[in-house]
């Protein structure tokens, strides 16, 4: 039998994928809904089903720095937070991607306080663009154990060498049973074999790791680390094809498109939210509406000329937001934006931030959206930031 | 006591003669790093026995031996005063800069 399938929640389905993926070292803090991943991990260590040490570290800026240490040396390193951890850890996260450590990193997205809230959204992920690390987000349990496994192939790859965020939406996902499929370790083996690098410190061949540099040579460190996420855009699509031909499961690389081909109106969805969505576009479809959806898998990097392929035949774009940059607008739809400033009759597009700490998204809502899309007019003064599902009244 | 180099640093041509992240082989010193001294350490080769005890407590590894007896690297030593504070002998003095 080439596949176990497994009963299990997001979270275990996390730890699973880890353990397939033969890490030397877990460094990690819980917190919810992150600390399913963690308990599940030192389980496999102390049950010997995972050879690797487990850190129990005092906080997640420390468990960020010994993956570092772990990276540095050359092994493969494996930790996870969530939202106050993610922030705790800020620091780390650029320093890991200036140094290229290629460290798998799942994040469960919570919301950021205050109000305190250990409930999803994504303003966690969404904050930390900018620290160099490649950001994937899952709609479910299987593609969080495949990505798991993938995102070692990604970061790893010489011309990445990146490290890499799983996103997986608090709760909707990190909690929630699904039945899994379980890859089997040796054909896992085969796509992932053992890390090895230059870049480490090493006895037989010392190295000056993580140095200064003078004003003369930073921008190059940086051109250099961005020409790395920018790579990582070929070895994506790459890594979905191979993980596909070898397990059976292909996720589309950067995006799914979901029922584009002929649609007029296109919905831009990241993470769990895809899932109601679907049904949705299913449901609107039966009834004869053109309507498609856009599962942005990765926000890092960004995939704009795919955004803009998609945009050419479409009239307007809707973009749910689970989280807002205050004083402007969700922060996926400002990428969409930028992307399609970057082509000619550029479709109309629409912001709907919603699902913040923990509401959640409906299909009534995501059909309503629709609906409010299809009757937007280029010429409609509609506003373009639109909250949803709203408790209570607001001033127009 | 082998103390790294100090090596001409020739800047890169191209993006890809850089290393991947800012990585360098061990032991390479590409400029020096003193410039912040205010007082200099200074060694009175009549009093020193060569025990070696500054050499073991400089934190920046700047001193060693030359002609057998202990000398300084004024290229590097930042002028912390730590070998002057630990010398038993009162071999060593900080002596004001002259700037």
């Amino acid at each position: 039998m080439s596949n176990n399938k497994c009963f299990v929640s997001g979270d275990e389905a996390v730890a699973l994928g880890a353990r397939l993926a033969r890490p030397n070292v877990i460094s990690a803090y819980p917190i919810t809904p992150q600390t399913i991943v963690v308990e599940r991990l030192s389980e496999f260590v102390e049950d010997g089903s995972l050879e690797a040490e487990f850190m129990h570290v005092e906080s997640e800026h420390s468990a960020m720095s010994a993956a570092m240490g772990v990276s540095s040396v050359g092994a493969r390193a494996f930790t996870a937070t969530s939202s106050q951890g993610l922030l705790h850890m800020s620091e780390g996260l650029h320093y890991a991607s200036g140094a290229r450590f290629p460290i798998v990193m799942m994040n469960a997205n919570r919301a950021l306080a205050v109000p305190w809230s250990i409930y999803g959204d994504q303003s966690d992920s969404m904050s930390q663009l900018n620290s160099g690390w490649i950001q994937v987000y899952v709609e479910d349990a299987q593609e969080a154990l495949d990505m798991t496994i993938q995102a070692y192939k990604i970061a790893e790859d010489e011309n990445v060498l990146t490290p890499f965020m799983v996103n997986l939406d608090g709760f909707i996902l990190t909690h929630t049973y699904e039945l899994l499929n379980v890859p089997n370790q040796e054909k896992v083996d085969e796509f992932l074999p053992k890390y090895e690098t230059e870049n480490k410190m090493d006895l037989e061949n010392p190295k000056s790791l993580c140095f200064s540099s003078t004003p003369l040579d930073n921008l190059e460190f940086k051109y250099q680390q961005h020409m790395a996420m920018i790579n990582s855009k070929e070895v994506i699509e790459k890594v979905d094809k191979d993980y596909g031909d070898k397990f059976g499961r292909y996720y589309g690389g950067l995006i799914e498109e979901y029922k584009c081909d002929d649609a007029s109106v296109l919905l831009v969805t990241v993470g769990s939210v895809t899932g109601t969505a679907r049904v949705v576009v299913d449901n609107m479809r039966s009834e004869g509406i053109k309507v498609g959806l856009v599962k942005l898998r990765y926000m890092r990097p960004f995939p704009e000329e795919k955004i803009i392929e998609l945009s050419k035949n479409v009239d307007k774009i809707g973009v749910i937001d689970k989280n807002i940059s205050h004083g402007y607008e969700g922060t996926v739809f400002t990428h969409i934006n930028s992307a399609l400033s970057k082509m000619n009759n550029s479709p109309k597009t629409i912001n709907f931030i919603g699902g913040m700490g923990g509401r959640d998204i409906s299909k009534e809502d995501i059909k309503d959206i629709f609906k409010s899309l299809l009757k937007t007019t280029n010429e409609d003064k509609e506003k373009t930031v639109q909250f949803i599902g709203m408790g209570c009244e607001i001033d127009e | 006591m082998e103390k790294p180099k100090l090596v001409e640093y020739k800047r890169p041509k191209h993006i890809n003669d850089y290393p991947t992240g800012p990585t360098t082989e061990g032991g390479k010193l590409v400029e020096k790093n003193a410039g912040w001294r205010t007082y200099k350490p200074v060694v009175d080769k009549e009093k020193c026995v060569n025990c070696l005890r500054c050499y073991l407590v400089c934190p920046d590894g700047v001193i060693f031996k030359s002609e057998g007896k202990v000398d300084i690297d004024y290229d590097f030593c930042k002028g912390c005063g730590i070998c002057e504070y630990e010398c038993k002998l009162d071999a060593i003095k900080m002596i004001k800069e002259d700037k």
